[in-house]
């Protein structure tokens, strides 16, 4: 019985393998989805995490000379004698057309696997170390390097961030004229105990936490949590597809199940069959859709180099890995949309008599009902979303607001639309243009579930699209503001701050003291901090909301500025007063403080020495004309013996967080393309199927009269009119997201909150997207159908009881 | 006694309440017997027809098939007994589409696990159907399809065939071929039949009849 009964449900797509196709296609695409944004978004972590690699020297622990100058490179083999695993590390600057390009000797074999450790060992570790060597660098930075006839060649490296060359140590050492000396030893994670103390080996080393990126490091948390977000959203996209696409899956051979039904197939068999069959297909569409995914985010995205090992998750940074996580998560995706899709048709089988209208019409009929029951869904969550806005606090009450919200848009389009239909309907006077309407109405259950998705599509790119491009103005803006100053020192102590400080008066236009001292606010931890009164901050500092003599009462030692951090966190605003040690003061202003995770206070150097006469004075910024500013750097490093990592250059910090931003685009670009072309996808299907059953409405109309090409152009101009109003819907809702990602997931997780712009530009070229889609969804539906045989039609009439 | 139905009630929701469709019907066949039928459109013959091949549940009233009461079988019983002992013949046709016609015709027996080659062979060239075995139902004029379908019926060697409007989409001329031909097999298998006909002429060439008339038997 179980074969006989299987083998006639196979049968089925044996003589429509199209609607087979369609069907794995569908899954297949919702798992792509899935799995291509999981590609993306780790590509645009790794670049994040390159950036910040690049501008904190790597993560994790050094080891360093005290006086933060050069060591001895006896140093590193005392070390690994000792059983340390370090690595060393040399840097410097090498001058080229254009500006200076930070030079940073690795040792290939010991280095960490980073992006460059991994360039290194591909481009051939001989070629690598032996004289003359390689440089290793991104392919601009390369084409500026290659301009140096000193320089040994250039590789293209894109994994590298720009503005950074990688060498071989010794390469290093001689083009930087460090021979014999080290910078640092970076210290290799997995450390084996019971190692001889550091202090044993050489009393003039340290070991210490590396990198000066943590500010930036911050900042990327809180995009990668958005990025997370939009990971979400597109698997609630891909579970809408899946649920389109199997409830078709049924609908399509209802007749079937009806006929095996009354020949006597129990109905528990017939649904065992069906899930065996769908978990067979399931995972065979999660499989080509995982690598479906990977290789449409590889092929999207530039710089990545993915390879077919990558498929397999063998580890090469700089390359696009597969994980096993992402292979299980694409295939729970699979096969749970699956079943969250086919369990209502499941039950729908189930429940259902035996003679049941075994038409699929019924389906795309969804009585007034449904349609009232889903409305009081959607009214239903939304209002779990305004309870989780208001009452719900911390981040998952946040993200259960997103997805709330999410599926309340969604699950009211239908309603909308048909409301917007009708009143069409009875707007138009034409009986054509009636009919028209009417027809539309009556497709829109058969389309509900694809328009979702592409509702979902167009939120999520114009929310995602939205809050990336407001982080990137921001951030940009904000770091144009709080890195007024050309260069960032720090002494390493009282006697180098004052060489420091002789050296740079006559050199600079202004020289800032930034002195700190951690405190407690409310019993947690704050930073204090002094600054001088300068044209520097009164011009550029992030002000959120001020008293009008800020400037002047922070200057004069009444008033005191702190970060919205601290504001949000304690409540406290301009006229307040905040207490600090040794006496409160007023608050005056209050800035923005992006990354940062301390409460933070401004106050004049003048109170923070009286109240700390001891504080660390070694931190200053440095304004001189940005043209100097290299040279400056250079004449610190050479004359005063500045260590490399205690200099910040403003212009190469900027550098690095625009890249990381331009790149987080072109990321976002690819995701528009990959969750339309897939919500296209889910109308083609949608349409096709509409098409067979559709033949009865049809039929009747062509017969009095209207020709088939023209009964096409209706098909279209009908799939572009409900793009359209769903385009329509789409940006208010996108914007929510939007608002909701920055407003309130964001303050939530970090206690700041990042101010919306908005891009109408990006929304015209969206909807013009969107609207290709649509329109090539519905192109070949409309061709068959002007292409149709008449006795196709014909039989509509024949068969009819 | 075969087939027994003994005070059957249906009612479906209409727009005011529940409209009575059948009304305390009552009616019996022994094996071997061939019952028409008949009534005006929506008299609910379809309905009574359902009901005794448990394909739905009668409000009020017993349905007997070889003396067990189907509603006590359970979901899992009733469709063994429509499997085994029963063969439905709709109005349409009720093939499934995406097998060819041989498929279509040894369906059931094969469901029922009780495949006859030699007598399926039989059926199929009585019901001169040889050469289009390997069409699909889509290729079939209409009373090719119906000749399938009642292949199908009596390939599984049925104690009793329900057919509702067997001939209802046939001309009169194709119309009585295919009665005869039908009639002809369930004679030969011995199988009970109770046959829905609209046509006096049809309904006088079974072993007896019965009219239904506003839910109930008339007289
Ligand atoms: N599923 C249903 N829901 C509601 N009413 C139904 C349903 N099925 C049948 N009816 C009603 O029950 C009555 C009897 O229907 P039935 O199909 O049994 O009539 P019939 O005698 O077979 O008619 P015909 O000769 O036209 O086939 C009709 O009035 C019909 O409208
Ligand atoms: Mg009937």
């Amino acid at each position: 019985m179980t074969r006989t009964a299987l083998s006639a449900l196979l049968s089925h797509w044996k003589r429509k393998p199209f609607q087979l196709l369609t069907f794995v296609l569908g899954l297949a695409l919702a798992t792509a989805l899935w799995s291509g944004v999981q590609a993306i978004n780790a590509e645009a972590r790794s670049s994040y995490g390159r950036a910040t690699d690049a501008v904190g020297g790597g993560a994790g622990e050094v080891i360093k000379a005290k006086n933060g100058g050069p060591m001895d490179a006896a140093l590193y083999g005392a070390l690994r004698r000792a059983g340390w695993r370090v690595s060393p590390i040399v840097e410097g600057w090498v001058s080229v057309e254009g500006g200076r390009v930070r030079l940073v000797g690795i040792d290939p074999f010991t280095a960490p696997q980073t992006a460059a450790a991994g360039a290194a060992i591909e481009t051939g570790p001989s070629e690598f170390i032996a004289a003359p060597g390689r440089l290793l660098a991104a392919p601009a930075t390369a084409a500026r390097l290659r301009t140096s006839p000193d320089l040994p060649p250039v590789i293209d490296a894109p994994e590298i961030a720009p503005g950074i060359a990688f060498a071989d140590i010794g390469v290093a050492q001689a083009l930087l004229g460090l021979e014999g000396q080290l910078s640092r030893l970076i210290v290799v994670s997995d450390q084996t105990p019971a190692l001889r103390s550091l202090n044993e080996i050489s009393p003039d080393i340290e070991r210490q936490a590396a990198g000066s990126a943590e500010d930036l490091a911050r900042l990327t948390d809180s995009f990668h949590l958005n990025l997370t977000a939009f990971g979400l959203l597109s698997f609630a996209v891909g579970l809408f597809i899946v649920h389109g696409t199997v409830g078709l899956a049924f609908e399509q051979r209802r007749p079937v199940f009806r006929t095996l039904r009354t020949l006597g197939l129990p109905a528990r068999r017939l649904i065992g069959l069906l899930v065996a069959e769908l978990m067979v297909f399931a995972l065979l569409a999660g499989i080509i859709g995982i690598g479906l995914g990977y290789l449409i985010a590889a092929a999207l995205l530039p710089d990545v180099a993915a390879t077919l090992r990558g498929l397999y998750g063998a580890p090469v940074e700089g390359q696009l890995t597969l994980r096993p996580i992402w292979w299980a998560a694409g295939l729970g995706i699979a096969i749970l949309g699956t079943a969250t899709a086919a369990g209502s048709s499941l039950w729908k089988i189930a429940r259902m008599p035996i003679l049941a209208p075994a038409r699929p019409r019924a389906w795309a009929m969804a009585s007034e009902r449904a349609l009232w029951a889903q409305g009081a869904a959607a009214i239903g969550l939304l209002a779990v979303a305004l309870i989780a806005g208001t009452a719900g606090a911390g981040l998952v009450a946040g993200f259960l607001m997103l997805g709330a919200l999410l599926i309340a848009c969604a699950l009211l389009l239908p309603l909308i639309l048909a409301g917007a239909l009708r009143l069409a309907q009875t707007a138009a006077r034409q009986p054509l243009a009636q009919w028209f309407w009417a027809d539309t109405r009556q497709q829109l259950p058969g389309l509900s579930l694809a328009l979702m998705a592409l509702l979902l599509a167009l939120a999520t790119n114009i929310g995602v699209g939205t809050m990336v491009s407001s982080f990137r103005l921001t951030f940009t803006g904000w770091l144009d503001q709080r890195l007024a100053s050309e260069l960032y020192v720090r002494a390493e102590d009282d006697a180098q701050a004052g060489r420091l400080l002789a050296y740079l008066t006559p050199r600079s236009e202004a020289v800032l003291p930034i002195w700190n001292v951690e405190i407690e606010i409310g019993g947690a931890p704050a930073e204090l901090y002094g600054v001088a009164d300068h044209p520097t901050y009164r011009e550029n500092w992030p002000l959120l909301s001020a008293l009008p003599d800020v400037w002047d009462r922070v200057a004069d030692g009444s008033g005191a500025l702190i970060n919205e951090q601290l504001s949000r966190r304690d409540g406290y605003g301009p006229g307040d007063d905040v207490p600090l040690p040794g006496g409160a003061l007023t608050v005056v202003g209050v800035y923005s403080d992006y990354g940062n995770p301390l409460a933070q206070v401004l106050i004049s150097p003048e109170v923070l020495t009286a109240r700390y006469p001891d504080v660390p004075r070694l931190n200053y910024g440095v304004r001189v004309s940005p043209d100097r500013a290299d040279a400056l750097a250079d004449g610190l490093i050479r004359d005063v013996g500045l260590a490399e990592d205690n200099l910040t250059d403003q212009a190469a910090l900027k550098a690095f967080s625009i890249d990381v931003f331009d790149r987080t685009f072109t990321v976002t670009g690819a995701l528009n393309v990959l969750t339309l072309a897939v919500a296209g996808f889910a109308i083609l299907t949608s349409l096709l199927t509409l098409a067979t059953m559709r033949l009865p409405q049809l039929a009747p109309v062509w017969a009095l009269g209207l020709t088939r090409a023209r009964l096409a152009r209706l098909e279209l101009v009908r799939a572009l009119v409900l793009a359209t109003l769903t385009l329509v819907l789409a940006i208010p809702v996108g914007l929510l997201l939007a608002w909701v990602l920055l407003a309130v997931i964001n303050v939530e997780a970090f206690g700041w909150r990042l101010p919306m712009h908005i891009f109408p530009r990006d929304w015209a070229i969206l909807g013009a997207l969107s609207l290709v889609a649509a329109g090539a969804a519905s192109l070949w539906p409309a061709w068959r159908l002007a292409r149709i045989a008449p006795s196709e039609l014909i039989k509509v009439f024949a068969n009819e009881r | 006694m075969l087939l027994e139905l003994d005070d059957i009630h249906k009612s479906y929701p209409g727009d005011a309440g529940p409209a009575p469709v059948l009304r305390g019907v009552s009616l019996s066949l022994e094996a071997g017997q061939t019952l028409a039928l008949t009534g005006e459109s929506g008299s609910g013959k379809s309905t009574l027809l359902h009901m005794a091949a448990g394909l739905e549940v009668p409000d009020r009233g017993r349905v007997l098939i070889g003396g067990t009461d189907i509603a006590s079988l359970g979901d899992l019983g009733r469709a063994e007994m429509r499997r085994t002992r029963l063969s439905v013949i709709f109005q349409q046709f009720n093939l499934i589409p995406s097998l060819d016609v041989a498929a279509n015709l040894a369906f059931q027996a094969r469901l029922a696990g009780r495949e006859d080659h030699a007598w399926q062979t039989q059926v199929t060239r009585r019901l001169g159907l040889d050469e289009h075995t390997a069409k699909y139902p889509e290729q079939l004029s209409g009373g090719q399809q119906q000749r399938v379908a009642i292949g199908r019926a009596l390939a599984v060697r049925p104690d009793l065939v329900l057919a509702d409007e067997p001939t209802g989409n046939l001309d009169e001329a194709l119309g009585d071929e295919v009665i005869t031909l039908m009639l002809d097999l369930v004679a030969e298998t011995g199988a009970s039949l109770l046959m829905v006909t609209h046509s006096d002429r049809l309904a006088g060439r079974l072993g007896s009849r019965l009219h239904l008339s506003r839910g109930q038997i008339a007289a």
